[in-house]
């Protein structure tokens, strides 16, 4: 199984521990991602509202590269996924936004024909792989790890193509097969404040609370995200909320693709989890799915 | 060419030619005159004249008094579309004296002077197309219009309100009536309200003495539990098979004693009950409500233990003195004739899992207006009492309009009566709990009589109104008030700002859809369906209840959301429709059919599957195609398709088409 992978600014910076995680897991799972060759800026999210054209053009350019490849096309930032969607659904179904962009990708001799396909890694884990693939490399499943999936709005809202719309469940999923326990809450699909945790921060930071809360008293141990600006918000954040609320307790926030690598038995490296703000490590200890190694580094490395 | 079948014989052709101004919509952009003044150059031609109205008295008597005057034996008329004057020139062309079908109609408005700007183009092409006509009415034959019996009965699909409407006035006008309903009961939706909006008036009360009549009216027969499972034949004359679900139960036998029903080996309900929403559990052994009508209860072969294989003592067959209790019983058909149809098979509510923000199904005290119809009726789940799932009253509820309706989402159609009933729900809710009532809504739709005036009254009885779609309904509280609750999360678009309101329960005005079988009827009944598949009226503004098949009418929810009122209204405007062609006792079948000529005619068979209408049968002695000019529409499928050539329609015959063709296109 091979993949172009379109990595995203995020995963290269705040999300390193999403790259870091999915392509040891990948390696893990003998899924190929080769890195999209002289890929650009997806766009980004609000890009499109303000500049349709130019916005256009920056995501159709990374999409016409992966044309070339001729693989299914992976974006794991949430952000990505949906302005990739959003390009190729624009692409099908207006034609005189692509006219606009025609002559900026002939620049490059690029040219777009609408035949890639954009995928999730949550969409290629849970679909690609023969089944129990995953389930047999298990090494230390995750037993008692009680899990809040959270999977924020930008790759199911509003085209959801692998899931549903207000209730995903592709994640929940996954994990479970690796052992997990996922509660039930009723938050997974709310936004997380997005970008506005830059604009607008009060704003933001009460919909990350209500999440946050939400998945504690679902008694979660850990909140697991798909997407790196949600992993941000509701991670970084914390402190600041419980200015606000001093209820909230921390709440380790970590990738999916870190648990699984977890359960795979992959090392810390490949786990990256020694990248959390909330360590979340301790937990994993607590349930007997890490060893009580003392020699293990606690520092929080960049 | 065989110049003797022309016409009536050998007698020669002699053609009236009459133009028409249709005031300056035609003669503002054609030359009348002068096209009146080339026409009358034509072979055949005897009389060419203009005239400024045609259609009018005065211009039909025009054409009558050239016929006799000239002799005339053929008529063209250049006017407007034949949907609106055929009949009249033909009528007129009859009153001379002559066949009507030597009439023949260029239409040179719709497709001339008001299509057209270049005055001496439109003048040409009025000349080209009134040529085309002269050289085709030359082969017109007479023909004579069929006329066929009306049966003296009529078949009403659907028992809810507007079905019982329709049968009731059908069967007072002395009709026999065949009432089919697919439940054990009529009623249909109306039967569980508890109240009626504006007049709040209890539904069984005015519902209940109509369903009794049916039950018991000399021309009605009533087929409760029963389908339409195939339909044939033409108007004034459908054969109509019903299939009759067994109800293990002998219904000449059974007095609806309910003995049964307390004898089951069930002390409690042990399935769903569909009557009650589901809010309560019912026995195998039922009756849906206590007014049903037919009173006879009905064994439900999912819920029985021994229809089901299991070992039963069969309890209720004992308790039965009548025994009238039959487990071997089996479906069976009935084989009916029928004049008319009508189609009254009612609407389904949307369905509230489409819309998870809402949290149906996920949060327990989220209810659809259909459920709280029943909680609020005392004869419903709760005997009245609207209490929660855990028992509680409410103290504050939040009713959200527009469900599933207005909504590119899901249906975009405004459903039209849950405004109304959303007032209604406001208002008995807080008559049984007094809780604080918040309608959510973005429009309050209230037109009818007596509407505005009950949203006033529900102003003054102090429910709020808040102007805005609900985004969501969380559980996740964040102050004290809100813990434990529901909190609606609405931006209030009269204040301008989003609010947060706590409430114990939900109601969502869920909106009406078409049936998840209208397809499927529609396909039965052979009638078509508007892009969001209610029936569709033959016209939305002239023929309301008529369909595009004749004899078929449509009543109530089935062709679109309306209230009980309408329902009725409409519903006798289709039995009204239906007694018109009762009445009248014939119809007249247009002459303008196909039919094969069996000499020529290879038996290959090509024609049969493609006639839409079923008309073509082969006959198996002589090994051709036979074309029942009953159930032929003219559509020419058949004409196109014969490879032989053997099929003929009449006032569409090849030499009249290619004469028309010709004469167009000398020009070209
Ligand atoms: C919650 C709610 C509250 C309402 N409150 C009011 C109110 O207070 N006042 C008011 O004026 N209006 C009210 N309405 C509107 C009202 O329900 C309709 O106007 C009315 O029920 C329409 O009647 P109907 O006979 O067309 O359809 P239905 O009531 O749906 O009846 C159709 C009947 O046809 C039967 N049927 C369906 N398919 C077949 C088939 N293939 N073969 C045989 N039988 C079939 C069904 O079983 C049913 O008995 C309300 C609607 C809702 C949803
Ligand atoms: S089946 Fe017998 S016992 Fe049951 S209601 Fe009918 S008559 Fe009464
Ligand atoms: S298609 Fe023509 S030849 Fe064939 S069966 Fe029909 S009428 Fe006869």
């Amino acid at each position: 199984m091979k993949y172009s992978y379109f990595p995203g600014c995020s995963l290269k910076a705040t999300g390193r521990a999403y790259e870091e995680s999915f392509l040891s897991l990948c390696k893990a799972l003998d899924m190929e991602m080769e890195e999209l060759e002289n890929w650009n800026c997806c766009g980004a999210t609000s890009f499109m509202s303000v500049e349709m054209g130019a916005a256009y053009a920056l995501t159709i350019r990374n999409l016409a590269i992966a044309e070339k490849a001729g693989l299914d096309m992976v974006a794991p930032c949430g952000g990505c996924y949906g302005i990739l969607l959003k390009a190729d659904h624009y692409y099908k179904k207006y034609p005189t936004v692509h006219e606009s962009a025609v002559k900026s990708l002939k620049t490059e001799g690029l040219e777009y024909k609408g035949t890639v396909r954009v995928r999730h890694p949550l969409d290629v884990l849970a679909s690609d792989l023969p089944p129990r693939a995953l389930r047999s490399k298990v090494k230390k499943p995750l037993k008692g790890l009680k899990v809040a999936c959270y999977y924020g709005c930008r790759f199911v809202r509003p085209i959801a193509p692998f899931d549903d719309m207000h209730n995903p469940e592709t994640m929940d999923l996954l994990l479970k097969t690796v052992g997990a326990r996922i509660v039930d809450y009723t938050m997974k699909g709310k936004c997380c404040g997005g970008a506005m945790s830059g604009a607008m921060p009060n704003v933001a930071q009460e919909m990350t609370y209500l999440i946050l809360r939400a998945a504690e008293r679902a008694e979660a141990d850990v909140v697991a995200t798909a997407c790196p600006l949600c992993q941000f918000n509701l991670e970084a954040y914390q402190d600041e909320i419980r200015a606000a609320h001093p209820d909230l307790k921390p709440i380790p926030v970590v990738y999916f693709t870190q648990l699984l690598g977890v359960a795979l038995g992959l090392d810390a490296t490949a786990t990256a989890l020694n990248r959390q703000i909330v360590p979340v490590e301790p937990i994993l200890r607590e349930k007997g799915i890490l060893a009580d190694e003392k020699k293990q580094p606690a520092t929080a490395g960049v | 060419m065989d110049d003797k079948t022309i016409g009536n014989g050998s007698e020669e052709v002699r053609i009236g030619f009459f133009i028409c101004h249709c005031g300056s919509n035609i003669a503002g952009t054609i030359d009348v005159e002068a096209v009146a003044d080339y026409v009358r150059t034509l072979p055949n031609v005897v009389v060419s004249s203009d005239y400024k109205y045609t259609c009018s008295v005065a211009g039909q008597d025009m054409i009558v008094e050239d016929i006799l005057k000239y002799k005339l034996n053929r008529v063209v008329v250049a006017a407007c579309s034949p949907l609106l004057h055929e009949k009249t020139f033909r009528a007129a062309t009859q009153r001379g004296g002559i066949n009507p079908f030597f009439f023949h109609m260029v239409n040179i408005r719709e497709h001339g002077s008001w299509v057209h700007q270049d005055r001496a183009l439109a003048t040409q092409k009025a000349m080209d197309m009134a040529r085309g006509a002269i050289a085709r009415v030359k082969f017109h034959k007479a023909l004579e219009k069929r006329r066929e019996p009306v049966r003296q009965s009529v078949l009403v699909v659907g028992g809810g309100i507007a079905g019982i409407h329709a049968a009731l006035t059908m069967a007072n006008a002395g009709k026999k009536v065949y009432l089919v309903e697919r439940e054990p009961t009529i009623g249909g939706h109306m039967a569980m309200f508890d109240k009626t909006f504006p007049t709040l008036d209890c539904a069984a009360c005015i519902l209940t003495p109509k369903m009794s009549e049916v039950g018991s009216h000399p021309n009605i027969v009533l087929w409760s539990y029963s389908e339409v499972t195939e339909i044939k034949g033409y108007v004034g004359n459908y054969d109509v098979t019903v299939k009759r679900k067994p109800r293990y139960i002998k219904e000449d036998l059974c007095v609806g004693c309910l003995d049964c029903i307390d004898h089951c080996v069930f002390k409690t309900g042990n399935t769903d009950d569909e009557f009650n929403q589901n809010l309560s559990k019912r026995k195998p052994v039922y009756i849906p409500f206590a007014q049903a009508v037919p009173r006879l209860v009905a064994i439900d072969p999912a819920a029985c233990t021994h229809l089901n294989g299991g070992k039963c003592e069969q309890s209720c067959a004992t308790a039965c003195d009548r025994q009238a209790i039959d487990f071997e019983q089996k479906e069976t058909f009935e084989h009916i004739g029928v004049g008319a149809v009508i189609v009254a098979t009612g609407f389904k509510p949307f369905d509230a899992h489409r819309k998870p923000l809402y949290g149906y199904g996920r949060f327990p005290d989220v209810y659809t207006a259909l459920e709280v119809e029943r909680l609020v009726c005392s004869s419903g789940p709760t005997g009245g009492d609207v209490v929660l799932k855990d028992g509680s009253k409410p103290k504050s509820v939040g009713i959200i309009h527009c469900v599933g309706s207005r909504d590119h989402q899901t249906n975009r159609w405004c459903s039209r009566v849950c405004c109304m009933y959303s007032l209604k729900l406001a208002h008995l809710l807080k008559e049984h709990t007094d809780a604080e009532i918040y309608n959510f809504y973005i429009d309050i739709r209230t037109p009818g009589k007596g509407y505005e005036e009950f949203y006033e009254r529900l102003q003054e009885e102090g429910n709020h109104f808040i102007r805005g779609r609900v985004g969501d309904i969380t559980d996740v509280p964040i102050i004290p008030e809100e813990e434990g609750r529901m909190i609606v999360r609405v931006e209030d678009s009269l204040a301008g700002f989003v609010r947060r309101i706590p409430v114990d329960m939900v109601v969502l005005a869920t909106g009406l859809e078409p049936r998840e079988d209208a397809s499927e009827i529609r396909r039965r009944f052979n009638i078509s369906c508007s892009s969001e598949g209610f029936f569709l009226e033959r016209h939305p503004k002239l023929a309301p209840v008529s369909t595009t098949t004749d004899g078929v009418f449509l009543a109530g929810c089935c062709q679109g959301p309306k209230d009980i009122p309408d329902t009725v209204a409409q519903a006798g405007a289709a039995a009204a429709e239906s007694l018109v062609l009762l009445d009248v006792g014939y119809v007249e079948m247009e002459p303008m059919t196909a039919f094969v000529t069996e000499k020529y005619c290879s038996g290959c068979k090509t024609c049969l599957p493609l006639c839409p209408f079923s008309a073509i049968s082969r006959d198996e002695e002589k090994g051709v195609a036979v074309i029942n000019p009953v159930l032929c529409k003219g559509c020419g499928t058949c004409v196109a398709a014969c490879p032989s050539g053997a099929i003929t329609q009449n006032l569409f015959e090849d030499r009249q088409i290619f004469a028309e063709i010709e004469e167009l296109l000398v020009h070209a």
